[in-house]
């Protein structure tokens, strides 16, 4: 049920031009997707769904639409070469997922790695019962801070696009 | 925002509360769903509506616009450094369990500094894009550059205005 409304709320996304609704949208179908995170017992990325798909971002997107049109623009008629790569890019990864495991099997691959390690280990190593903490900020270290300065670089790369004072352009560039 | 009664008294309600369940998504991510980005997210969204309501001057007095770049890259500084202390005391790079006599207890020490550096880190990161963009927008206007606004309903006058 919840997984149909999340079809129906992308397809609004898609169609409608309108940016500051489709912005509302993007935040219903980030919740929907935190919704489902929860009910497959995923606390920890439904906490982050909730908090940075459906506020943070459309925080932000709202604040980039303040400085851009409310309204997309369309351009009349269609190109025949995208449609040709989207179906057959569409219809590569429809039977790609043909072959993946079964949802739920405890035998598949991503059950059998290091997963049962951390199930049984992670109370014993560290005392905490936060499995998703103790394999974020301790066994897989490392890939958190690369996390973190990703993040930095974010916010530096914003900051070397919108530091410069917007200057009004000669009227021959336009 | 601030002449809209209902809005100031909701948000003077609603901003204590929002910052005091980041510190607790922060320091209990151990024991619940939890850790560094959510609750820097959720203490960032806290400035980002004290903004709405009292605008950005009154936020930067809180918070001045150096001390959240100062605090951006602090944040993955502690959480370098926190790993730097494993060589120093004959272990490996991020490896939590020699900074405590009891492995244990380290490990919790390390995790809980770690993802105090990641707090930090997003939450003055997402404070920046907020305080940039928010920005852009005013300079924008003093400039006397085409703008729009954002809550036209009207589709014809979708270009900007010359």
């Amino acid at each position: 049920m919840l997984l149909l409304f999340l079809v129906v709320v992308g397809l609004a996304v898609v169609l409608t031009r309108d940016l500051l609704k489709a912005t509302m949208l993007f935040a219903i179908y980030s919740l929907t997707i935190a919704g489902l995170f929860a009910l497959l017992d995923a606390g920890d990325v439904a906490l982050t769904e909730a908090a940075v798909g459906a506020g943070i971002s459309t925080v932000l997107i709202l604040a980039v639409l303040a400085l851009t049109p409310r309204f997309e623009t369309t351009k009349a008629g269609h190109s025949l070469p995208a449609l040709v790569i989207v179906t057959i890019t569409g219809a590569a990864l429809v039977y790609a997922s043909l072959d993946l495991p079964q949802f739920g099997d405890p035998a598949n691959p991503v059950h059998q790695h290091v997963g049962p390690y951390y199930i049984e280990q992670t109370y014993a190593d560290m005392g905490i019962p936060n499995m998703v903490a103790a394999v974020l900020a301790s066994y897989r270290s490392i890939d958190t801070m690369g996390e973190a300065v990703v993040i930095l670089t974010a916010g530096l790369g914003v900051y070397a696009l919108l530091a410069a004072r917007p200057r009004r352009r000669d009227k021959g560039d336009r | 925002m601030k002449d809209n009664a209902i809005l100031v008294v909701v948000a003077r309600f609603l901003i204590p509360l929002m910052m005091l369940f980041g510190l607790y998504v922060q320091f209990h991510g151990e024991y619940s769903p939890g850790g560094g980005f959510q609750a820097g997210v959720l203490f960032a969204a806290g400035w980002i509506l004290f903004v709405f309501i009292y605008g950005l001057e009154t936020g930067l007095r809180i918070i001045p616009e150096r001390v959240i770049y100062a605090l951006a890259c602090l944040g993955v500084l502690l959480y370098g450094l926190i790993g730097l202390l494993g060589p120093l005391l004959g272990g490996r790079y991020l490896d939590f369990s020699v900074l405590l006599p009891a492995p244990r207890a380290a490990q919790q020490a390390g995790i809980i500094l770690v993802e105090l550096g990641v707090g930090i880190t997003v939450a003055s990161v997402v404070m920046l894009f907020f305080l940039l963009f928010a920005r852009r927008r005013a300079e924008a206007e003093a400039e006397g550059l085409p703008l729009v606004d954002p809550l036209d309903e009207d589709e014809s006058r979708r270009e900007p205005r010359p």
